[in-house]
């Protein structure tokens, strides 16, 4: 009986086998090889592209060293919380709540108008942003015609253009996320509440966003790993300058791993991401079990 | 009986997945193709018209061959990091591809150019090529891994008009920093609307603001970024100072863009395409494939830039013999080192590389000959009013030193630079940086002080 009990377990498992197999070689694999990566001096041209040789850690102590590193992991946390979290889930919250009293009409039209953003493919959105910060760009063509002052948006503060355009982009998604989950919220909890004398901002507080916070964390859970992976949309904008001032850590390893020819060194950099992913996965994982009673 | 066989089935079902998503599709054509891969951009298409050419040429000699071209559609940078990518795996590597220059060295101590020697010495056309620009296709060991399409120098390109509108005489020879100073100066009294001297800076041209700018300035100060003798880079000399600071007045002043500009990765289609056209823009430096773009077909068809278009040659810092400066770069066709077909690719570029279409192309992009019958080709010398004053600047040209290290050296130049015109360092303070940096990248024992 034992046996045939653990046979049948093992069947369960089964049918996930494919999907487990196809996840291990195209997504635990590139993993690996990048941390292996990660302790050779690999390199795209020159001798050690033909003998990589095993470095140990000496990536990681040369990545320590390195003056533009802790820049640039602040400047990834800085667009994570900017663009990720406060950005395209406040707003995308905020927008789902504030359609469920607008006007039809009012809410399909900032409905499409904020979902274009999204279905436009990553480069043209990229490209529009860029259009749109740059120096004769749409935004300061605006600006001049209020008569304000135009600025040098991609220069003078290349992290707020990045993070508007990454909020533009992406909020659609957490809209989304929200409306679906707002829709779940059983009416009548809400209406108790209102009988009880709640106001708006109380139902909301009190009783809506407990009920959803399920969705809450798992919506940041993907617009920060989302967010944490953006390169195309910066590379674009400001490919990283003016003076770093934009480098993230996916611009940095594609600085180092590609216009450097050092892929064990920008692999390395791509290990720290996959680590700070980790741990942003980890906290919003918690979020999510603690909910159960 | 049943979960054993349904979980082997399973199993298998797995393994045909994984199996068919690995399994690359079969080339067609066999074995009898000759993949070539190559850049192609909106504003370069020169090489794809000799290659396109190239085929039918080699297809009708060879029956049976199937030349499939593989244009990159990329940047300077982009396509060398593509190329590189193609070339890690023998199964993506390209038979026959376009080469810089200045990663020949390092794409040869990677192992993925095929040598040459053996087939060139049985090439009668090898004869017809410059020797210097031969130097350009050799390896450390001496041996010649890549023949070069052309090559090209650099320069100091300036508008007339504007010139003439601010007094200055005609044709204007600067001989030093200061004369390019005193111009500046005064086309920017005459006109406060025009750019009167610009000159790349930051990392947002890249290697364009080292190859037409830094380096100009800083071989004319006799100084130098590597030293030859003891193969050691150069740190702490006055001449890499003097040269920020010559950068720095320049935008100091707003003789130059201003530096957000500067660091548009774009600045240079302002330039050729709408400052100079209009007359915006007194002067700048930059090489002598300046005419490919203004020519007609050009990505910016100008029909007046052979009158309103002066060049000059960039001058030394203190006028010091020999009073002029200028750098090469220019690219190569290689062959692959896996390649299963090396006579019949080494065919192809010997087919693409001939005397007809060597000549179309030097002409159409605007190249200095390598070939002795291509330099003498009437054709080529009235291909724009400027071939004889850029040519003749291959007297005095130097190439960058391009070992593995360099890309990082280059981007660290670039920093300084951009740090000076932004105005976060002074040239003392950047140069220092750049110091630090050069150590750190190569080590400090492979640093000199000069």
């Amino acid at each position: 009986m034992a046996a045939h009990h653990s046979d049948r377990q093992v069947l369960r498992y089964l049918p996930v086998l494919p999907a487990v197999v196809l996840l291990a070689v195209f997504l635990a694999g590139p993993v690996v090889w990048a941390f292996h990566a990660s302790l050779t001096n690999a390199g795209l041209t020159g001798r050690h592209a033909r003998n990589p040789e095993w470095v140990g850690l000496e990536n990681y102590q040369r990545l320590l060293q390195d003056p533009a590193f802790p820049l640039s992991v602040v400047l990834t946390v800085l667009f994570v919380a900017g663009s990720a979290i406060a950005g395209q889930n406040v707003l995308g919250m905020a927008l789902a709540v504030l359609m469920r009293r607008a006007r039809p009409a009012v809410s399909a039209t900032v409905g499409t108008a904020v979902v274009a953003a999204w279905v436009l493919p990553e480069i043209v959105a990229a490209f529009a942003a860029y259009a749109f910060f740059s120096r004769d760009g749409t935004f300061n063509q605006l600006l001049g015609a209020f008569g304000l002052a135009e600025t040098d948006w991609l220069y003078a503060v290349p992290m707020v253009a990045v993070i508007l355009a990454n909020t533009w982009r992406g909020t659609a998604f957490s809209m989304l996320v929200y409306r679906a989950a707002l829709n779940g919220v059983p009416a009548e909890l809400t209406e108790a509440a209102q009988m009880d004398g709640a106001g708006a901002w109380q139902r909301l507080v009190f009783i809506t966003l407990p009920v959803i916070r399920g969705s809450i964390a798992t919506n940041l859970m993907l617009v920060t790993l989302q967010t944490l992976a953006v390169f195309t949309l910066i590379w674009v904008m400001t490919a990283g300058g003016p003076a770093n001032g934009s480098t993230t850590l996916p611009v940095l390893a594609y600085q180092e791993a590609f216009k450097f020819g050092d892929i064990g060194y920008g692999t390395a950099v791509a290990v720290v991401l996959i680590l700070i992913g980790a741990v942003f996965g980890l906290a919003y994982l918690r979020l999510l079990r603690e909910q159960k009673p | 009986m049943f979960p054993r066989a349904s979980k082997t089935a399973s199993l298998l079902a797995a393994a045909v997945l994984v199996l068919a998503a690995c399994t690359p599709a079969d080339p067609a054509g066999g074995d009898k193709t000759i993949k070539v891969a190559y850049q192609k951009t909106d504003s370069f298409t020169a090489l794809d018209t000799m290659l396109q050419e190239a085929k039918k040429e080699f297809e009708a000699a060879n029956q049976g061959v199937t030349v499939e071209l593989q244009p990159i559609q990329a940047n300077d940078d982009d396509y060398g990091t593509k190329l590189a990518l193609a070339l890690r795996s023998p199964s993506t590597a390209p038979d026959v591809f376009y080469e810089d220059t200045f990663k020949v060295r390092s794409d040869v101590d990677a192992g993925y150019l095929l040598n040459l020697d053996s087939r060139l010495a049985s090439w009668g056309d090898w004869a017809t090529f410059d020797n210097a620009a031969k130097e350009a296709g050799k390896a450390d060991d001496g041996g010649t891994y890549a023949v070069p399409l052309g090559t090209d120098t650099r320069a100091i390109w300036y508008n007339k008009k504007v010139f003439e509108a601010a007094g200055v005489g005609l044709p204007w020879h600067p001989s030093s920093w200061q004369d390019i100073l005193d111009t500046a100066r005064k086309i920017k009294a005459a006109n406060p609307d025009v750019i009167p001297f610009n000159m790349y800076a930051g990392k947002g041209t890249g290697e364009g603001t080292v190859m037409q700018g830094f380096y100009e300035l800083l071989y004319g100060t006799g100084a130098s970024l590597y030293d030859q003798d003891s193969k050691k880079w150069v740190v702490g000399s006055a001449g890499f100072k003097d040269s920020l600071t010559f950068l720095d007045t320049l935008y100091e002043e707003h003789l130059a863009v201003p530096p957000a500009e500067a660091l548009d990765p774009n600045v240079w289609k302002k330039v050729f395409g709408e400052w100079f056209p209009k007359a915006k823009l007194g002067a700048t430096v930059e090489g002598s494939y300046a005419p490919s773009f203004w020519q007609d077909g050009g990505s910016y068809a100008w029909p007046g830039y052979a009158q309103e278009m002066g060049v000059a040659p960039f001058p030394t810092q203190n006028g010091a013999a020999p009073g002029k400066v200028s750098m090469s770069g220019g690219w190569t066709l290689a062959v692959g080192a896996e390649t299963k077909q090396p006579d019949l690719a080494f065919n192809f570029l010997t087919t693409a590389l001939n005397a007809k279409n060597s000549l179309a192309f030097t002409v159409a992009s605007s190249q200095i000959a390598v070939r002795a019958d291509v330099a003498a080709d009437p054709g080529y010398q009235s291909a724009n009013p400027f071939v004889k004053d850029v040519s003749g600047l291959v007297s005095v040209t130097r190439f960058r030193p391009a070992t593995s290290d360099y890309p990082r050296i280059s981007a660290a130049v670039q920093e300084a630079t951009e740090a000076v015109i932004t105005g976060n360092r002074t040239p003392e303070q950047a140069a220092a940086d750049y110091d630090t940096a050069v150590a750190g990248i190569v080590g400090g024992d492979k640093t000199i002080r000069k």
